[in-house]
C-alpha cells in the first residue's frame, strides 16, 4: 500500500475516532478539543486528496476547510463556553455506554449502506467514504440525545464534518464556490446559535434546551 | 520435544517473573509518590510466607472454594506456556489460538467468582457479582481487538499473528494496530484489576472487586490465588507486548535466539509494567457504574479496529 493511502486511512481513522470520542466524553471543553482535532483530520484528508491531484483550487478548499473547522469554529465555541458556566453534559437522554454501542451500530449501518457506493469505484478513497456517513449519523444522534446547547451545536458540526468528508472522499473534492457557500452558511449558523445560547442563559440561567417548551408572542 | 521444553520454560519464566513485576510496579509507584516503598522481592517473600502456612477452609464452603485456587493457577500456567511469548514455535500451535486463551482466562475468572459465592459471605458475593459484570464486558473487547489483528493474517492463532508482525513491522504500526492496541490496553487494565477499574492496593469494602472474592482464603490457598493473579497481570501485559511490539520473538528453536527473546520479553513486560504504574499515579478509581462506559468505549474501539482492518486497509 502506498504511503499516501496509509496516511489517508490514518486520517479517516482519526476522523471517526474523534466522533466516537465526542460521545464518550462529558466535559464540554473536551468535546471542543475533539472537534478541533476532527477538523484537523478533515483538513488532512482534503490536503492528501489535493496532493494526489495537484490543483490550486483543491488546495485552496483544503486550506479554507482547515482554517474554518480547526480554527474559527472551535474558537467561537470556546467563546460561548466562556460565557456559559455549564462545564459538563450532566444528564444525556441516552446514557454514555448505550450511546457508544449505538455509535458502533451506526458505524456498521453506514458501512452496510455505503456498499453500493463503494462498489462504483473501489479505490482507497471511496472505500473510506462510509466513515463520513458514520460521522453524519453519530452527529445526528448527538444532537438528538444531548441537552446542553453547546453539545447540540457540536452535534450539528459533526453532521457537517461528515457531509464534507463524504463529499471529499466520494467525489474527490467540491468546487470552491460550493465550499465557500457551505462554510459561510455554517459560520452563520454557529453565530446564531451563539446568540441563542447566550439569550437562553440570560432567560433561564441554564442552557438546557428542554426548557424551551412553549412559544410566546409578545 | 524441544517445543515442549520451551513451553514449560515459558510457564516457569512467567511464574517466576510475575511477583517481581508486582514488586517493580509497586516500587515505581512508591517512588513517584515520594515514598520509600517496599523492596522488589517483597511479593515473593509474602508468597513464601503464605505457602508455609496451612490453608483454612470455612465451615460452610463447598467444592468450588477448594477447587478455585488450583484451577486459577492451572489456567494461568497453561496460558503462560501456550502463548507465543518467547517463541512462536510452541507445541500447541493450531490449538492454542486466541479463542482458547480468552476462554482459559475466563475459566479462571469464573472459578474465582464461584469461590467467592461459595462461602456465602456478603463480600464474596458482592465481589463476584462485580467481577462477572466486568468480565462480561471485557471478554468481547479482548476477542475483538485480537480479531482485528487476525483478519490480516488470516488466522486466529496467536503465534501466526506474532510471527507475521515480527516479519513485517509496517503491519503493526497502522490505524488498525493503534485502535486495537488502545482497545486491548483498556481491556487488560480491567481484566487484571488495575486502576481505574479496581484498586489493587485497597481493602476498603465498598471499592473492592478482586480482594472481596479472596477475603476468605488463607495460607497456601491465598498464596496460590495471589500468585495466579500476579501471573495473569504478566500474561496480559505479555500479550500486549508480544502482539504490538513483536520484535525479538524467536521464530526458531535456536538456543541463542531463545535466550535473546527471553531477555527481551522480560524487558518489554517490565517496561510496560513501569509505564502502567507511572500512569496509575495520575488516575483515580472510577465509580463502579462508570466502568461500563469505559469498557463500552474500548469495545467500540475494538469494533472500529475490526471494521478498519476489513474495509480500509
Amino acid at each position: 500500500m502506498p504511503v499516501n493511502d496509509q496516511l489517508l486511512s490514518l486520517a479517516c481513522g482519526l476522523f471517526l475516532l474523534c466522533a466516537v470520542g465526542v460521545l464518550w466524553r462529558r466535559e464540554l471543553t473536551a468535546l471542543i478539543g475533539l472537534l478541533t482535532l476532527q477538523g484537523a483530520a478533515l483538513a488532512g484528508i482534503a490536503v492528501l486528496l489535493a496532493l494526489d491531484d495537484p490543483h490550486p483550487e483543491a488546495l485552496a478548499v483544503a486550506v479554507a476547510v482547515g482554517v474554518l473547522k480547526a480554527g474559527v469554529l472551535p474558537w467561537l465555541l470556546r467563546r460561548i463556553l466562556a460565557r456559559v458556566p455549564a462545564a459538563r453534559e450532566t444528564a444525556p437522554l441516552v446514557n454514555v455506554a448505550a450511546s457508544l454501542l449505538a455509535a458502533a451500530a451506526m458505524t456498521l449501518l453506514a458501512y452496510a449502506a455505503a456498499r453500493p457506493l463503494v462498489d462504483l469505484a473501489p479505490a482507497a478513497t471511496a472505500r473510506a467514504a462510509p466513515v463520513g456517513l458514520a460521522v453524519v449519523l453519530i452527529g445526528f444522534f448527538l444532537a438528538a440525545t444531548r441537552r446542553r446547547a453547546v453539545s447540540q451545536i457540536v452535534g450539528l458540526l459533526l453532521v457537517d464534518n461528515g457531509i464534507a468528508a463524504v463529499a471529499f472522499l466520494a467525489t474527490g473534492g467540491v468546487p470552491l464556490v460550493v465550499e465557500l457557500g457551505v462554510s459561510a452558511d455554517l459560520l452563520l449558523a454557529v453565530l446564531v446559535l451563539q446568540v441563542l445560547t447566550t439569550r437562553l442563559q440570560a432567560a433561564f440561567g441554564d442552557t438546557d434546551l428542554d426548557d424551551l417548551r412553549e412559544l410566546r408572542d409578545r | 520435544m524441544a517445543a515442549y521444553a520451551v513451553a514449560a520454560g515459558q510457564a516457569v519464566l512467567v511464574a517466576a517473573l510475575a511477583p517481581w513485576l508486582l514488586g517493580w510496579m509497586r516500587a515505581v509507584r512508591a517512588r513517584l509518590e515520594g515514598r520509600a516503598g517496599g523492596r522488589f522481592g517483597q511479593p515473593w517473600r509474602d508468597l513464601r510466607k503464605q505457602l508455609r502456612k496451612e490453608p483454612i477452609t470455612p465451615a460452610d464452603a463447598g467444592v468450588f472454594f477448594v477447587a478455585a485456587p488450583p484451577v486459577l493457577m492451572a489456567t494461568s500456567l497453561l496460558i503462560a506456556g501456550a502463548a507465543p511469548y518467547v517463541s512462536t514455535r510452541g507445541p500447541l500451535s493450531g490449538v492454542a489460538d486466541l479463542v482458547v486463551v480468552v476462554g482459559l482466562l475466563l475459566l479462571g475468572t469464573v472459578a474465582l467468582a464461584l469461590a467467592g459465592l461459595d462461602t456465602g459471605t456478603a463480600f464474596g458475593g458482592m465481589g463476584a457479582s462485580r467481577e462477572m459484570t466486568i468480565a462480561a464486558l471485557v471478554e468481547p473487547t479482548l476477542l475483538l481487538a485480537v480479531f482485528a489483528l487476525s483478519t490480516r493474517v488470516g488466522s486466529t492463532d496467536l503465534a501466526a499473528i506474532v510471527a507475521a508482525g515480527a516479519a513485517d513491522p509496517a503491519r503493526v504500526i497502522s490505524p488498525v494496530g493503534a485502535l486495537a492496541a488502545a482497545a486491548l490496553a483498556v481491556a487488560v487494565l480491567a481484566e487484571s484489576g488495575r486502576l481505574p477499574v479496581d484498586n489493587p492496593s485497597t481493602h476498603l469494602e465498598l471499592t473492592m472487586v478482586h480482594e472481596a472474592m479472596v477475603l476468605e482464603y488463607a495460607g497456601r490457598d491465598l498464596a496460590l490465588v495471589e500468585w495466579a493473579a500476579a501471573m495473569r497481570l504478566s500474561i496480559l501485559l505479555g500479550l500486549l507486548a508480544t502482539l504490538f511490539l513483536p520484535w525479538g520473538v524467536a521464530t526458531s528453536l535456536h538456543p541463542a535466539a531463545l535466550a535473546g527473546a527471553t531477555a527481551l520479553f522480560a524487558v518489554k513486560v517490565f517496561a510496560l509494567g513501569g509505564l502502567l504504574a507511572a500512569g496509575e499515579v495520575f488516575l483515580a478509581k472510577v465509580r463502579l457504574f462508570r466502568v461500563p462506559e469505559l469498557l463500552a468505549g474500548s469495545f467500540v474501539l475494538g469494533l472500529l479496529a475490526v471494521l478498519t482492518a476489513s474495509v480500509l486497509a
